[in-house]
């Protein structure tokens, strides 16, 4: 604030008016919101709830034999039948979810900031760095997610932090992209360049200036991000790499259920049918943003 | 427009060079050793050594990669661990199966993804529009166990049609193919067609909102006629980036739908490598993945040059 010309209220316009959009976006978009978000809406804070409080509600242990047989079918004392030990499934799914959503919302959480922070600061950094900093991120994306999981896999173990790096490494480019896009289409705004004119450095442009108007659409490719990592994590654990027995996230409980198939148990279709739920939600509650966020799903790639 | 060209490919060889180092120092980065795994538990340190020696393993780290990217580059990416017979022997066995599985796929789900994608966006904002585009986004979030577990589900042990979960031999004929291949390729073709078909309606989409298409619906042309004869043209080059990426997806989906259909293809063999720590083996499945992941992003890119005049004629 050393220039003379920027009043203290002049300075500030850009993030209020940030914030103002921001809150009446929250206003306007519960009223707005189709059938199919509200769906969504309803699957994911359902999923929320189970991976915080689900534990509380099982019926059994989670590693405790209750039934006789293997693969019970659906009956009153297990609502979702017996696993191939005679585990009660409910219980079992309910604490997998517990891992499943952790794992992803750590990983997911962890490129989205790391994405737009160094999405901000190829943008305010020299033409330099931001070309070095994106090819390397492009030889990233060029090795497929599932692969450059069973490389990291096979060099280091599987571990749960494992999982979680790399898991957030494969999805950083990504996170990465979309926020240099917008942080780059904003930096050319007027208001953007006042500020660089007033004399304020880049910490603060990139976190003042740029950030506030840029963190919707992040919010919503942060969905996205949870999305692809629940379906790779899961994937892996149905290979027999990710979460290690005992703990069991919902791909774990597809895979030691899968002699299960042949007579269509429960045990096998319902924690696939949980993940597919969880994921089908999150998408739907990104198609029902109105806007730029909403497009983010139309060329999504997992 | 040559220039451009090899440009591309000038930088699509250095990424690969790039991720060729990446593969190789993640799985060459632990101490945990072939010699030692080769010789088990009870082998003495000096016989460990004298292996070590014999591998090659006592040099220093940049000299083993450049090692392992020649004899890459010359077809002779090492000895397999886990059953001691050269990698590229286990590879060329199992590729060729990939491919077909791969191809098989991106042939049937390309004409149904382009169809639905050209159709919602003909019919944008309608009943049908709103229902496909629906669909396919559930579609995209549906993990492919999913997808493999309720096809054996439904044509399997329902309908009795197809053999559960396991691969049949091949015997020559056209029944016994979609007999072996029809639950893979569904599985396979399934998350596909829905991000292709999402990414087409967007492109066209994108297209139809141009002052060009305004200027034909003024002139009085068809629907059918716009969208066919003059958005589609422009839409070509996002339409090839979308199938190319959709395809590449592929290449993921082959691990999951390979391990759980028992198929006979590399991505499976690159899973088993993983689960007995059978290193070059791994080095040289993810290399081909990478490989074929940058062939396609190369391919949708000159496609691209070559279809659009304003870069053709640099």
């Amino acid at each position: 604030m050393t220039t003379p010309v920027a009043s203290p209220s002049a300075d500030r316009a850009p993030a209020q008016e940030g914030i103002a959009h921001r809150a009446g976006f929250w206003r306007r978009w519960p009223r707005r919101l189709s059938l199919s978000g509200l769906v969504g809406v309803v699957l994911v804070a359902f999923w929320l709830l189970v991976a915080f409080v689900g534990p509380l509600f099982a019926p059994h242990g989670v590693g405790a034999i209750v039934a006789d047989d293997s693969f019970a079918p659906m009956s009153g004392q297990f609502p979702l039948g017996s696993d191939y030990l005679g585990r009660d499934v409910l219980s079992r799914i309910l604490y997998g979810a517990r891992y499943t959503i952790g794992l992803a919302l750590a990983a997911a959480l962890l490129a989205s900031t790391a994405g737009t922070a160094l999405g901000l600061f190829a943008t305010v950094s020299g033409r330099w760095i931001d070309e070095s900093l994106s090819r390397l991120l492009d030889a990233v994306t060029c090795i497929p997610s599932k692969v450059f999981a069973l490389v990291m896999v096979a060099g280091f173990g599987s571990s749960v932090p494992l999982l979680i790096f790399t898991a957030a490494l494969s999805y950083l480019p990504g996170a990465y992209r979309i926020a240099r896009s917008l942080a780059v289409n904003l930096n050319v705004m007027e208001y953007v360049e006042v500020a660089r004119a007033r004399g304020e450095g880049r910490v603060y442009i990139a976190c003042y200036e740029l950030l506030p108007n840029m963190i919707h659409p992040m919010l919503a490719d942060f969905g996205l991000r949870f999305v692809f990592v629940v379906l790779l994590l899961s994937g892996l654990s149905f290979l027999g790499l990710g979460v290690q027995p005992p703990a069991a996230d919902l791909g774990s409980l597809v895979r030691e259920n899968i002699s299960g198939l042949p007579d269509g148990s429960p045990a096998v279709m319902m924690p696939a049918l949980a993940i597919a739920t969880l994921t089908i939600g999150v998408n739907l509650v990104i198609d029902s943003l109105p806007g730029r966020a909403r497009r983010l799903t139309r060329g999504a790639l997992r | 427009m040559a220039v451009l060209i090899a440009r591309r490919i000038g930088i699509a060889v250095l990424t690969l060079l790039l991720v060729s180092a990446a593969v190789f120092s993640i799985t060459s980065i632990l101490p945990g050793d072939a010699a030692q795994a080769a010789l088990g538990q009870s082998a003495t340190p000096e016989m460990v050594a004298a292996l070590r020696a014999q591998m090659g393993l006592d040099q220093p780290a940049y000299l083993r990669y450049l090692h392992w990217l020649g004899g890459l580059l010359t077809g002779n990416p090492g000895q397999s661990l886990a059953n001691n017979t050269p990698v590229a022997d286990l590879i060329s066995m199992r590729l060729p199966k990939s491919l077909l599985l791969a191809g098989t796929a991106a042939a049937v789900s390309v004409p149904v993804a382009l169809t639905i994608g050209i159709l919602t966006a003909m019919y944008r904002g309608s009943r049908l529009d709103r229902l496909l585009s629906l669909a396919t986004l559930g579609m995209i979030a549906v993990p492919e166990f999913l997808v493999a577990t309720v096809a054996v589900l439904i044509f399997a042990v329902k309908l009795h049609w197809l053999s559960a979960l396991s691969y049949v031999p091949e015997t020559p004929g056209i029944g016994p193919f979609v007999r072996a291949y029809a639950m893979p390729v569904l599985t396979l073709s399934f998350v596909i067609i829905a991000q292709m078909a999402r990414m087409t309606r967007a492109a066209v989409v994108d297209q139809l909102s141009q002052p060009y298409v305004e200027m034909a619906i003024l002139k009085g042309a068809s629907p059918a006629r716009i969208v066919l004869r003059h958005a589609l043209p422009n839409a070509a080059g996002p339409i090839v980036n979308a199938v190319a990426l959709s395809l590449s997806y592929l290449l993921g989906g082959a691990i999951i739908v390979e391990t759980i259909f028992n198929y006979p293809g590399i991505a499976s063999l690159m899973v088993d490598a993983v689960t007995n720590r059978d290193m070059p083996l791994l080095q040289a499945c993810a290399m081909i993945f990478c490989c074929a992941y940058l062939i396609l992003v190369l391919l949708a890119d000159v496609f691209a040059i070559v279809s659009s005049p304003k870069l053709r004629r640099r």
